[in-house]
């Protein structure tokens, strides 16, 4: 098992080292390179165009560049004031001792831009991923031991139509019904609040709070429950015919203790595995909710860097999510072999 | 119904017919490939009211938008006489904020949906299933090599990536790729999503080559190139076509996405996601501008996963169908 860790975390590394060379050709092959959206202007002067080059290194051969991007730049003459000599060392640290460099836009760290958004779009993710369990399972499990029911037929139909609904749509629909169209009767303003985490002048903070989660969190979790749901119904489909449960029932366990007891304990184990592949998420937001409902998050960050090429942080978010998603990947396979002893990695 | 799915059995005749004098009429797999065996997929996808459903209105779609030339609009054209304009019977889902019919460009948009997702789905079939004849038929290192490459791909957040290297492309102008095209768009799409095409035909040639008719042709001397075309890719055809109608789905998705953020198709040309997303400014006094061109985002997805679903069941032989909205 230790083995089956260390060769996986090997590959880990191995395969994010690949994608920072990805990542790296890619932003300087782009057309207008690495600065082009430094400083939102286009028309930079070629004169200082040279010294902005010579400031960030980009004078250097593509070689060096990507070497001091990954372990700094404190060894070496750098040519802080872009004349053209090397005369101070340089102040950068590498992304392999957690400098991501500054953000273009705001001029920041990235790591500190980062840190600013993650705290709301973990808020906002996991209220949406719990709230979408919380409802998915149940769903699931009920439809599955009334297989073909009335019920069962309404849920797979909405489990079609719910992944099929596209978040950013749905995002506006509930925007022009609950902000626009219905009107909380008592104060004659709109019913719920069209986008952002809380008012300034609320008197109820807890209310408030909830009230500007309720749209994100709807829009966003629709999908989820609807894949969850789908996947916890056929999950249960499996274990639900196994001859453990016919002997529980046998010997005279009721239905639902049977059901939510023996039955889910063994269908929840894709599920939690499942699950851990989603984890990555809680750290890269969902683009469009954020971008809808002017949620201060990860993925709107991600979007506004993107639209003003804001290379350092897109880079840096796209490397520490790479590097997440494979490692809940392993976790995931880790939690499968833990839950099922059946299973066995070697 | 299972015999008749399973009949690419190795040994349908017993041993003695094949020794017998070779003028005796040798019983071939023939319904591996041919018209017997459409049929049958057809007969069992039938019996998938969904799929059905959702394969009319997909054919509907398609006939509405290739037909799109016929509206008596132009779909740039302003005109500010009849700007903002409600659904009424001159103009079904209204008009825009320059006065431009909203059905029109709907349909337009839909063209440039509908193709997007077949380039996507052509260039994903062609990097995937090579990738995976490959890596499944020889194995060993050169599998370990392909698998890597596979799995880091799968390891990125499409998404994202999708965000960033469109956001780049948006700048250039080469000779087929000018500012973020259809082409453009396809073919970022489908450099990120051949995986599930790979990582699928790996998996069921590694279960196919060790089989007994595999060993048996190639004791009778069939070279590689005849096994893998004419022995394994036939059994792969069915998981292929699936996984290629939920690919398609996708790849709509993905590309209304990217327009809705800006980064995909570049107004004026429209496509479902840029018409949402010019339809936010005013989206609240002119609900109809939001309302269309998601709901034809929504109908085609359902549909296409409908029909995914259709035929999952129609090519898996050890699926009974009996019921009806099985998932």
């Amino acid at each position: 098992m230790g083995q089956f860790i260390a060769r996986r975390l090997m590959q880990t590394l191995g395969m994010l080292f690949l994608l920072s060379i990805l990542l790296f050709g890619l932003v300087n092959l782009a057309p207008g390179g690495p600065l082009a959206g430094y400083g939102q202007s286009r028309h930079i002067l070629p004169a200082r165009a040279e010294i902005l080059k010579r400031q960030f290194g980009l004078d250097k051969p593509l070689a060096l560049q990507y070497l001091i991007w990954l372990v700094g730049n404190d060894w070496m003459r750098v040519d802080a004031d872009g004349d053209g000599a090397p005369e101070s060392l340089g102040s950068r640290k590498g992304i392999l001792r957690g400098d991501f460099g500054f953000s273009f836009r705001t001029r920041q760290p990235v790591l500190v831009e980062i840190s600013q958004r993650l705290w709301n779009t973990i808020y906002l993710m996991s209220v949406t991923l719990l709230v979408s369990l919380g409802v998915a399972i149940p769903i699931g499990v009920i439809s599955a031991a009334r297989q073909y029911s009335f019920f069962d037929i309404l849920v797979t139909t909405f489990s079609f139509a719910g992944q099929a609904v596209p978040d950013f749509w749905l995002g506006l629909i509930l925007i022009l019904i609950f902000y626009g169209w219905l009107v909380n009767p008592f104060t004659g303003e709109p019913l719920l609040p069209a986008g952002g985490m809380y008012s300034l002048e609320a008197r109820f903070v807890v209310w408030d709070r909830v009230k500007h989660l309720i749209l994100p969190v709807t829009a966003g979790a629709l999908g989820w429950i609807a894949w969850y749901s789908r996947f916890m119904r056929s999950s249960m489909l499996d274990v639900i015919h196994q001859d453990y449960l016919r002997t529980a029932r046998a010997k005279g366990a009721n239905q639902r203790i049977v059901l939510f007891r023996h039955a889910l304990r063994n269908a929840l184990i894709p599920l939690v595995t499942l699950f851990a592949l989603d984890l990555p998420y809680i750290f890269g937001g969902a683009v469009f909710i954020e971008t809808i409902f002017a949620w201060p998050g990860m993925g709107r960050l991600y979007y506004q860097a993107a639209t003003q090429r804001d290379y350092p942080l897109l880079v840096a978010i796209l490397i520490i999510g790479a590097g997440l998603m494979i490692l809940s990947n392993l976790l995931a396979d880790l939690l499968y072999a833990y839950l099922d002893p059946r299973i066995r990695y070697n | 119904m299972r015999a008749e799915s399973m009949s690419q059995n190795p040994d349908p005749t017993p041993p003695d017919a094949l020794l017998s004098s070779p003028a005796a009429p040798v019983p071939r797999f023939t319904t591996a490939r041919g018209p017997g065996r459409v049929a049958f997929i057809w007969r069992r996808f039938r019996k998938h009211p969904g799929a059905i459903g959702g394969l009319l209105v997909l054919c509907l779609l398609t006939l509405a938008v290739l037909l799109a030339d016929l509206s008596p609009y132009d779909a740039n054209a302003s005109n500010m006489a009849e700007r903002l304009q409600p659904p009424t019977w001159r103009h079904p889902m209204g008009t825009d904020a320059l006065g431009r019919d909203l059905l029109t460009r709907v349909l337009h948009g839909g063209r440039v949906s509908l193709a997007v997702g077949l380039i996507v789905v052509v260039i994903s079939l062609g990097m995937g299933v090579p990738v995976g004849v490959i890596a499944g038929f020889y194995g060993g290192r050169i599998d370990g090599f392909l698998m890597r490459i596979t799995d880091m791909f799968l390891s990125l957040p499409s998404f994202m990536v999708l965000i960033l290297i469109s956001a780049i492309l948006r700048e250039v102008e080469a000779p087929f790729f000018k500012k973020n095209n259809i082409l453009t768009i396809g073919l970022v799409i489908g450099l990120l999503g051949w995986m599930t095409f790979a990582r699928l035909v790996r998996a069921i040639f590694l279960t196919l080559r060790e089989m007994d008719y595999i060993t048996a042709s190639r004791c009778l001397g069939a070279s590689s190139l005849t096994i893998v075309t004419s022995h394994i890719l036939p059994n792969a055809i069915g998981p292929i076509i699936v996984e290629a109608t939920l690919e398609l789905g996708y790849a709509i998705i993905e590309e209304s996405g990217l327009s809705f953020l800006g980064f995909g198709i570049q107004p004026p040309t429209p496509s479902w996601g840029n018409l949402l997303s010019s339809a936010q400014e005013h989206f609240l006094k002119y609900p109809w501008l939001a309302i269309f061109p998601g709901l034809m985002i929504f109908l085609t997805i359902i549909s296409v996963n409908y029909i995914g679903d259709g035929l999952r069941d129609a090519f898996d032989p050890y699926k009974v169908l009996t019921k009806v909205g099985e998932v």
